[in-house]
């Protein structure tokens, strides 16, 4: 139940290209959040599996049957859409019942079925009412209370959070892991914003430009990304990027110098990195020390954001720019000079390319 | 108009009407179902154009293109089968003239006659219904104690049908009538206006006005709400004199309505026949007989009817309909561009 | 009354009279004659009897000279109020008139005549209302007919323009198939084929259809509106493609879509239109003059006009059928007319 295959699947619109080659696979009961900019093709891939598109090649399976022609009345799933999609003409009842009806569902089933999900989701006292009449986060329940008195093979979520305030949208990401965890049903869930992807995923599939960039568990992505532009993408706030050049390589450590001329030591393991190439390396705010030390990087700071529990230096290195997140409370003044340490600091070699040297998962 | 999906509203009036109907609906749903399953989404698709798209294809277009058969034919008869070719013989008997500029020279002289009404016909009620049209909505749109109900006053004669507009007319224009009898109050002896040819052509003009200024009021008046009245505040500021404003914001910004009301206007009156065929008959004479009423009168109502001329005359009048469209289309789609506003 | 003018003559600001508020008041009071004025007259007319007709000057309101009947004769006399020559006055019938003498009598003395100078006598007159004038058509014409026929063709004619306009709106605002666009130019360009320039071969595409002389002949040329698809796909096109999506994964068969989700959310628009094209086939003339030749199908519109049209006019049946013409687009004008007014502001059409 709810194992979803997809082998070589592309898309496109006319001429245009929207997703390439697509193989993934889903298994039962898992928890996937489809990740990356807008316009990266994760909503056609949604809209493909739901059976609202057609592929244009390459082959959707859902539990080991073949389901490219399948309409998407047939295939089982339910989905939650980005705007709800509730009925406004309808009541929450009818629009809970209403998929029901269509399969000819016995009247006694469809309100033990609704009375269930309303029960569930705390959507009881609004169950006469129109869609109009309910408030975003009540909207919301109900879209998810339709699609779960189907009892689907899987959920699709199509960005299901992105029409709520931030507030609300922490308590019902909480929520819907719980929900997960209660009904254990494959759940496929389409975001842009890289937070709910870490905090509701199984796996993460990032994708960009209607490729599959990486596949992997949240954690993964963060700790070895495959490329520059999933450790750009996973992990708030973005990682800082410092271009460089290879200066020597020793067994499993090599030196580079950053443009601006500072030297640094980095992990090197493996003999993909060769003397004289340029190389960008990745460091996470959260990674850099601020120390007094004559070792570490210079910087001038640019602005300080100070939280209260930490401190958000913007400071420039070189020209570059390089985001600091210091724990804690700092008395700098933007135009000050300081030094950074990396010595601590996870770093991430990428080369020309962009793909993560010594990149093993 | 937009779709309220916010569901605010309760839409009572939708539901009523679909409860009858859901019966229905729901016994033709399972061949449909069927017939889904056997073409798949594309095909439904063409289920619902086609029903729209066969009556059009049978009662327009076909018409349409055929009606270039018939100006090629000649002879009595009805169906294009048993008709004669004549290839462009109803044609050139419209434009066989001694003297293009005496449409007594011509063979055809009722056409021409007819399109010189028609011609005088539209350039009159054309010019008279803009500007009347215009002031009236210039003065709907002041601060005005009830502006509603002045509104739907200029609108009323709109809904009528053009029969009873042509029959309110020839009651009041009669010898016994209404205006008649006003006059006989200043001392005027009863005239019988309907029997005068100048009177007549006059009364047709002044009725089709009346009848359907209210319509294009209310599309000049819709523009001039449209401009933003900080653009007349900002003016005043700048101490602009009212006339001045009306010259340099108004009427450029109400350009693109006014534009489109002249062709809607001008389409309109090329096609004019029903108040004026209940109103004069086309008489007394010809005097207020226009290019419709010929093609009816050729194709239909003549003893011997020609439906052959008639589609000729009709295709004629099409090409200068189709020009005038174009020319609204055209406008109306860089009036968009340059205003940007709809 | 001083108040209501205050209240209608009120100046937002309180600044005082300029030229053009002038201006605006004789435009809008003469509009109030001439818009109303008209229609009214033809009201009132249409209460008088032939005779009050035939007069000129006509009187306001409908009056009738008051008739007796008095023994002996067989039809009732004209009464008139005379003044006698030694000076008394007194009510009298009219036998006849010789030139310039009237033979008058006594009603409740009949034996003996009176003879009077025309000039001493003014006729008896008392407001009625000739109500003959309309319950007579319904006996001595078709009219019972004709108001049938126009109700059928209008009720008919809206409720298959609503369903088949609706449908092909739906295929063009929520699917995406090849021939989309020329499906929608073709529709639009109908709007440069008015029924002036097709009539010839639509007559004779109707004769071929058996519809000639068919009220169905009358209809079916008129349900493929543009303006009705226009209206609907605009409508539709508001109406988030997200919700046919949910519809889709709810089961639901495409004709479903249409009728439980579509048509309900456009019930707005389908009433603009439903308006609109109630408006359009009442008043239908020169079609159904092409159409139908036979009496008994006459539309109320060729009805009238072809009575209107003959020799011996009968004003007073005529003016009576043109207000029961009236009734309906009036009842429209005076529950509808902010509906329609914004309306067609909103989307430009008629």
């Amino acid at each position: 139940m709810g194992h979803i295959k997809l082998t070589n699947v592309a898309k496109s619109f006319g001429s245009v290209d929207v997703l390439h080659d697509i193989n993934l696979e889903i298994a039962d009961s898992e928890f996937v959040v489809f990740v990356g900019p807008s316009g990266c093709g994760k909503s056609t891939l949604l809209r493909m599996i739901a059976g609202l598109e057609r592929p244009t090649s390459g082959e959707l399976a859902i539990d080991g049957k073949v389901v490219n022609t399948v309409p998407a009345a047939d295939r089982g799933l339910a989905m939650v859409f980005q705007s709800y999609a509730l009925y406004p003409h309808m009541s929450v009842r009818q629009n809970l019942a209403f998929g029901l009806e269509n399969t000819k569902m016995p009247k006694a089933e469809i309100a033990e079925r609704i009375g269930e999900a309303a029960r569930m989701l705390e959507i009881e006292p609004y169950l006469q009412r129109r869609p109009g009449q309910l408030s975003g986060g009540q909207r919301q329940r109900v879209a998810i209370g339709r699609a779960i008195v189907r009892r689907p093979v899987a959920f699709l979520l199509d960005e299901p959070l992105s029409n709520l305030d931030a507030e609300l949208r922490g308590s019902t990401r909480a929520e819907l892991a719980a929900l997960h965890a209660r009904l254990s049903a494959t759940m496929i869930y389409v975001t842009h914003d890289q937070v709910e992807a870490m905090t509701l995923a199984d796996r993460i599939v990032v994708l960009r430009a209607g490729r599959i960039e990486q596949i992997g568990t949240p954690l993964e992505l963060y700790n070895s990304p495959a490329n520059r532009f999933v450790a750009g993408f996973i992990g708030s706030p973005h990682m800082n990027f410092l271009e460089g050049t290879v200066e020597s390589v020793q067994s499993s450590k090599a030196v580079v110098a950053l443009t601006g001329g500072h030297r640094l030591e980095v992990p090197a393991n493996g003999a993909s990195i060769a003397k004289g190439a340029r190389v960008t390396l990745g460091v996470r705010p959260q990674h850099i020390s601020i120390g007094g030390d004559t070792h570490g990087i210079p910087a001038k700071i640019k602005l300080v954001e100070a939280l209260g529990s930490e401190t958000v230096l913007h400071t420039d290195v070189a020209g570059q720019k390089v985001l600091v997140v210091a724990p804690g409370q700092y008395d700098l003044m933007p135009g000050a000079d300081i030094r950074l340490s990396l010595s601590t600091a996870p770093l991430h070699v990428f080369n020309e390319k962009g793909l993560r040297l010594g990149h093993t998962v | 108009m937009k779709a309220d999906v916010s569901g605010k509203t309760s839409l009572g009036l939708g539901e009523i009407i679909m409860l009858p109907v859901r019966f229905a609906m729901g016994l033709i749903d399972t061949p449909l179902r069927w017939l889904q399953r056997m073409t798949g989404i594309g095909g439904m698709a063409t289920f619902f154009l086609l029903p729209n798209m066969l009556i059009f294809g049978i009662f327009v277009l076909l018409p349409f293109f055929i009606n270039f058969a018939y100006s090629m034919t000649g002879g009595t008869a009805l169906f294009l089968p048993d008709r004669n070719f004549v290839g462009m013989g109803q044609y050139s008997r419209l434009f066989d003239c001694s003297n293009y500029l005496d449409p007594n020279s011509c063979a055809e002289d009722t056409f021409w006659t007819a399109v010189g009404n028609t011609g005088w016909f539209v350039v009159l009620q054309v010019t008279l219904m803009i500007g009347f049209s215009l002031v009236t909505a210039l003065i709907l749109n002041r601060d005005l104690t009830a502006r509603s109900f002045w509104r739907a006053m200029f609108f009323f004669p709109v809904l009528l049908s053009p029969v009873v507009v042509g029959l309110i007319w020839k009651w009041i224009l009669q010898r016994q009538g209404l205006l008649n009898f006003g006059l006989y109050g200043f001392g005027f002896e009863p005239y019988a206006w309907l029997n005068d040819r100048n009177w007549s052509f006059a009364a047709t003009v002044g009725v089709s006005i009346w009848a359907h200024m209210g319509f294009y009021t209310l599309i000049l008046l819709a523009g001039l709400q449209a401009i933003p009245k900080d653009l007349y505040e900002a003016a005043e500021m700048d101490g602009t004199r009212p006339t001045r404003a009306f010259l340099r914001i108004t009427l450029p910004l109400l350009a693109p309505n006014l534009l489109v009301v002249i062709v809607l206007v001008l389409i309109r009156a090329v096609q004019i026949f029903d108040e004026v065929y209940v109103l004069t008959g086309g008489g007394p004479g010809t005097s207020t007989l226009y290019l419709t009423q010929y093609i009816y009168e050729t194709g239909f109502a003549a003893q011997l009817r020609n439906p052959g001329l008639a589609a000729a005359a009709s295709i004629l009048m099409g090409v200068v309909l189709v020009v005038l469209t174009l020319l609204q289309l055209g406008l109306s789609r860089s009036s968009e561009k340059n205003g940007g506003r709809k | 009354m001083s108040r209501v003018a205050q209240f209608l003559f009120r100046r937002k600001g309180g600044k005082g009279w300029h030229w053009t508020d002038i201006v605006t008041w004789v435009w809008l009071v003469g509009g109030l004659f001439i818009m109303f004025g008209p229609a009214v007259w033809l009201v009132g007319s249409s209460f008088k009897s032939p005779a009050a007709l035939a007069e000129f000057p006509p009187t306001i309101l409908p009056y009738v000279t008051q008739k007796v009947t008095v023994e002996g004769f067989d039809k009732p006399l004209d009464l008139y109020e005379v003044t006698l020559p030694d000076g008394s006055k007194g009510k009298l019938a009219e036998v006849r008139r010789i030139g310039v003498v009237g033979q008058m009598i006594n009603p409740s003395n009949p034996g003996k005549v009176i003879k009077v100078n025309i000039s001493q006598r003014t006729p008896v007159r008392a407001m009625s209302f000739a109500s003959g004038n309309y319950t007579e058509p319904f006996t001595h014409f078709d009219f019972v007919r004709y108001l049938w026929n126009s109700v059928f063709v209008t009720v008919v004619a809206t409720l298959i323009t609503l369903v088949v306009n609706s449908m092909a709106a739906f295929a063009l605002s929520k699917y995406e198939f090849r021939g989309r666009t020329i499906a929608m130019l073709l529709i639009l360009a109908t709007l440069m084929v008015p029924l002036s320039v097709i009539m010839v071969p639509l007559y004779s595409i109707v004769s071929a259809l058996g519809l000639f002389n068919n009220l169905w002949g009358v209809i079916l040329p008129t349900v493929a509106t543009p303006t009705g698809v226009f209206i609907l796909r605009q409508y539709m096109l508001t109406i988030p493609d997200e919700l046919v999506d949910a519809a889709r994964m709810d089961k639901a068969s495409e004709w479903q879509i249409y009728w439980r989700i579509i048509l309900p959310l456009t019930a707005p628009a389908l009433a603009v239109l439903a308006i609109f094209s109630v408006v359009w086939r009442w008043n239908d003339f020169l079609w159904p003059l092409i159409v139908l030749s036979r009496k008994e199908l006459y539309t109320l519109q060729v009805g009238l006009s072809i009575y209107s049209g003959e020799l011996n006019v009968q004003w007073h049946f005529i003016l009576a059928m043109t207000v029961v013409t009236m009734i309906p687009v009036v009842l429209v004008f005076i529950f509808l007319q902010r509906f329609i007014t914004t309306g067609i502001a909103g989307t430009g059409l008629k």
